[in-house]
């Protein structure tokens, strides 16, 4: 027994666990976690200290909600108290019990209208505990069918570290043909915000109009620049789930109320910003869950009569990812907004986590179930340009994404755009910014600018220019208080008439205020999606948003599809390498040393290079030049029947004078058969082709060889691989695979054949 | 002006100037009554306050809003700009600013 333990007591050498080390290099742990604190306020969905869902009304007026009394309410309570709740039905929502009310949010069969009715009465307390009870999976199904507009959209980020207009504007040309119907700068400079704010409108108005802009800074320069006409909406006013961040951030609701006026009086589009983990930031939780204290913001949004909500990921996001249930938490977010029957611009706008594992798990739940903008922000600019902080998703994820919308037949709102396009409207853009600033004497950038700007990733690829220029335009905007009648007529006199006409009808349009309504987009026609035009009719499988067979063809058609004929085009540069001759239909050998090679039907004939890149010429050179190595002699025997390579291997065996053969694919894969064994059971197995080299095919030839004379062959190893073969390859392959049935010839016997070069 | 006024040669030709991009009251009334039938109330109340706003200059609603910041007004204040709101035809705007002026003594949010 001592013996034993002491075998066995900890090594501290055994404690380098070699599987440990390489998981500690992985970047998932360079992320933070947190253990569950609620004095912190770190605890997502359910904190000991929120407060039981209460709600009094007397003579019409709130005087207790969710567990204080009117002389309680602190300035969010007051608000959301006096314009928050629609009374008339608060009394029958809040006597429903929490699993009724989840189970009517999820219930498809339960009109949507009926749910935002209810919920309308619910508290913020009371809606957070309904959210809470459902699982991930349910709250998707609950976002399919709560969100307001039927057609999902896109939102990017357009910002660079210089603020260099000509590469704003040209990045905003990028986006708009990619699909986003938002763009959202900022600045590095808050003095350059005007500039970015004229350059973006300009951008975002090329290739594809109607595109909303946005200047997201300090919330009273952002309206000053709105009421100018020069952006067409505002989503970074700022709400907080506690008085104190609330008052910190130097506003109240009252005073959210008046600025969210003010943006509908000029026909501005508005959204608030929440989002979880702020309050916790700011050191001022009040000890309550991430979810409760984001339910507040969203009855306060509601109450403030904002059309819609950016929240689910927000600047807070690293601190609720950290906790557990956090990623559920910020899912519950954007379906309590959906519920409010509100416009939901889903977060995934900062980068949640090192890992790209974890990030794409916070933003793919989203994606298949559909929010009216999947992100509040996709960085279509690279990670180091984003002036916000950068994105779950940027530049470098873009084709990532397209594919992903690909995989799952769902609409993230984007499509691949053909280089040319974006080499013609990026160079349209900065050539429109170019001659507006010149023309408005603005800032001089010369042609070298221009084409160093069209094919920048990002502004590390410009020379930092003159530092002065950017904001020496932006002193002059506001020194003219330049108008966006002034950027229309500019564009017109500089020869931009389509783009000077797009501004113009963003413009007239906006004065409608269509736009103004819940969950607003223009399409490329100028014509409003939203809650009342395209509102969401989902009421179970087949019903609700489906992909048009244009908008399935576009997601379908990325840029690195491949038809079978262009798979196998490469085929055809090597035809004729090498020859094969009829001899005659295979007989059954009798030396003892002979060892048959089967050929596949199209090996050679139609299939000329394997998929490791060796030409098939090359790969049987090989494996013979192995057999003669061993003393023993090829032959060829092209299996037409078949296209089987186990089936191939076992016909050559049978027709081998050793009993020992060969099968051989055009692709390469390859395999030693021995004629008394099954079909299946072969000796040794290249079964992953691509893999392969010239040597390994020789030691093959020389292992069949050492068969053949009864000898023990000496193993090959290939070292193995972290390839995603099948990811890779299997495409070709699929292809390689149709060539060959096409060459096989069922019923047709062996032949043996004679090779030249 | 209407909306079909707004033609690129008007902006050329300088026809076009800030006061044109504010609304028209009875387009914000209208979308209040969208709002108020798809089921928003509140966003219909947000539309209608919009409406008072409309008819009133850039500065004076930059005024407002700073003057509800917190820490920014006294009570005299508050119900002076709610005085003047009122006689301007803005009665919902001199509503909130009434609600605000009464939670912001009770919370310590006057200046």
């Amino acid at each position: 027994m001592d013996d034993d333990s002491d075998r066995t007591a900890d090594r501290a050498a055994d404690l380098d666990q070699g599987r440990m080390r390489i998981l500690d290099a992985k970047p998932v742990n360079l992320d933070g976690f947190s253990a569950t604190n609620p004095d912190l306020g770190l605890v997502a969905m359910a904190s000991p200290f929120d407060p039981e869902p209460s709600l009094v009304i007397t003579d019409g007026v709130v005087v207790e909600l969710d567990g204080k009394s009117v002389d309680e309410f602190d300035v969010i309570d007051e608000f959301v108290a006096l314009y928050g709740l629609d009374l008339g039905v608060a009394e029958e929502a809040m006597a429903m019990d929490d699993q009724t009310l989840a189970r009517m949010t999820v219930d498809f069969t339960v009109p949507r209208a009926e749910v935002v009715r209810i919920v309308a009465g619910l508290t913020p307390a009371k809606l957070a505990r309904v959210v809470a009870m459902l699982s991930p999976v349910e709250m998707q199904m609950a976002m399919t069918r709560m969100r307001a507009r039927r057609t999902p959209s896109n939102q990017a980020h357009v910002t660079n570290q210089l603020d260099d207009p000509l590469l704003i504007a040209a990045d905003a040309a990028s986006a708009v043909a990619y699909g986003f119907r938002e763009v959202e700068t900022t600045v590095p400079v808050l003095g350059d915000a005007p500039s970015n704010a004229v350059a973006l409108l300009i951008g975002s108005q090329v290739g594809v109009p109607g595109a909303m802009a946005q200047c997201s800074i300090e919330e009273a320069l952002e309206l000053r620049l709105g009421l100018r006409g020069l952006t067409s909406y505002a989503e970074t006013i700022s709400l907080y789930g506690t008085e104190q961040v609330f008052v910190d951030g130097d506003d109240t609701p009252f005073s959210k109320a008046i600025l969210t006026s003010a943006y509908a009086s000029r026909g501005l589009k508005m959204r608030v910003t929440s989002g979880g983990g702020a309050e916790v930031l700011m050191g001022a939780a009040e000890k309550c869950s991430i979810l409760y204290l984001e339910s507040r913001c969203v009855s306060l949004a509601r109450a403030l009569g904002s059309q819609g909500v950016q929240n689910g990921g927000i600047d807070g996001v690293g601190v609720v990812a950290s906790v557990p249930d956090g990623m559920k938490e910020l899912l519950a977010e954007n379906l309590m907004v959906m519920l409010r029957d509100l416009e939901s611009c889903a977060g995934n706008d900062n980068l949640i986590s090192e890992s790209d594992v974890r990030r794409s798990a916070h933003t793919l739940p989203v994606l298949l179930a559909g929010a009216d903008f999947i992100f509040s922000g996709f960085g279509s600019i690279p990670r180091y340009d984003n002036a916000f902080a950068l994105s779950n998703f940027n530049s470098d994820d873009m084709d990532d994404f397209l594919v992903l919308q690909r995989d799952w037949g769902v609409d993230g709102g984007l499509r691949t755009v053909p280089v040319e396009h974006l080499a013609r409207v990026r160079r349209r853009a900065a050539t429109a910014v170019q001659a507006v600033y010149r023309d408005l004497g603005l800032a001089d950038f010369d042609d070298e600018r221009v084409d160093a700007v069209v094919v920048a990733n990002g502004s590390r690829d410009l020379s930092p220019g003159d530092p002065k220029a950017v904001a020496e335009a932006a002193t002059a905007i506001e020194a003219k208080q330049l108008t966006v009648f002034d950027v229309i007529a500019s564009l017109k006199r500089t020869g931009y008439d389509a783009e000077a006409e797009a501004i113009m009808a963003l413009t007239r349009e906006r004065l409608r205020g269509d736009q103004l309504q819940t969950s607003a987009i223009f399409d490329g026609d100028f014509r409003v999606l939203s809650k009342i035009t395209d509102p969401n009719d989902y009421r179970g499988p087949g019903t609700g948003y489906a992909l048009t067979a244009e908008r399935r063809a576009e997601i379908d058609a990325i840029r690195q599809e491949r038809t079978a004929d262009e798979l196998t085009a490469d085929q055809a540069e090597h035809a004729g390498h090498v020859t094969f001759t009829d001899v005659e239909t295979a007989r059954h050998g009798s030396d003892p040393r002979e060892v048959c090679i089967g050929l596949s039907p199209a090996f050679g004939r139609s299939v000329w290079l394997s998929l490791c890149g060796l030409t098939v010429g090359e790969v049987l050179r090989q494996i013979s030049a192995g057999l003669e190595e061993e003393g023993c002699v090829p032959r060829l025997v092209r299996i037409r029947s078949t296209i089987d390579v186990g089936m191939i291997g076992l016909t050559a065996a049978r027709l081998s004078g050793s009993g020992i053969g060969i099968g051989l694919q055009g692709k390469g894969t390859a395999l030693i058969h021995r004629r008394d064994l099954s079909p299946l059971a072969n000796l040794e197995l290249f079964s992953v082709a691509p893999l392969l080299t010239d040597r390994m095919y020789r030691e093959l030839g020389k292992n069949a060889g050492r068969h053949a004379k009864g000898m023990a062959p000496i193993p090959i190893f290939t070292g193995g691989t972290d390839e995603s073969i099948s990811a890779r390859y299997h495409a070709r392959a699929v292809a390689l695979v149709a060539l060959e049935r096409e060459a096989s010839e069922p019923g047709e016997p062996p032949m043996t054949v004679r090779v030249a070069r | 002006m209407k909306p079909d006024d707004f033609t690129v040669e008007a902006a050329v030709n300088g026809n076009l100037n800030l006061a044109d991009l504010r609304m028209d009251p009875a387009t914000l009334a209208h979308q209040a009554v969208v709002a108020e039938e798809g089921g928003n109330p509140q966003l219909a109340e947000n539309f209608l306050r919009a409406a008072e706003l409309a008819l009133v200059d850039d500065e004076d609603v930059m005024a407002l809003y700073e003057a509800l910041r917190p820490h920014r007004s006294t009570a005299e204040e508050l119900e002076a700009l709610r005085t003047s709101l009122e006689t301007r035809g803005a009665a919902r705007c001199a509503e909130l600013v009434r609600q605000a002026a009464a939670v912001y003594a009770r919370r310590g949010l006057l200046r």
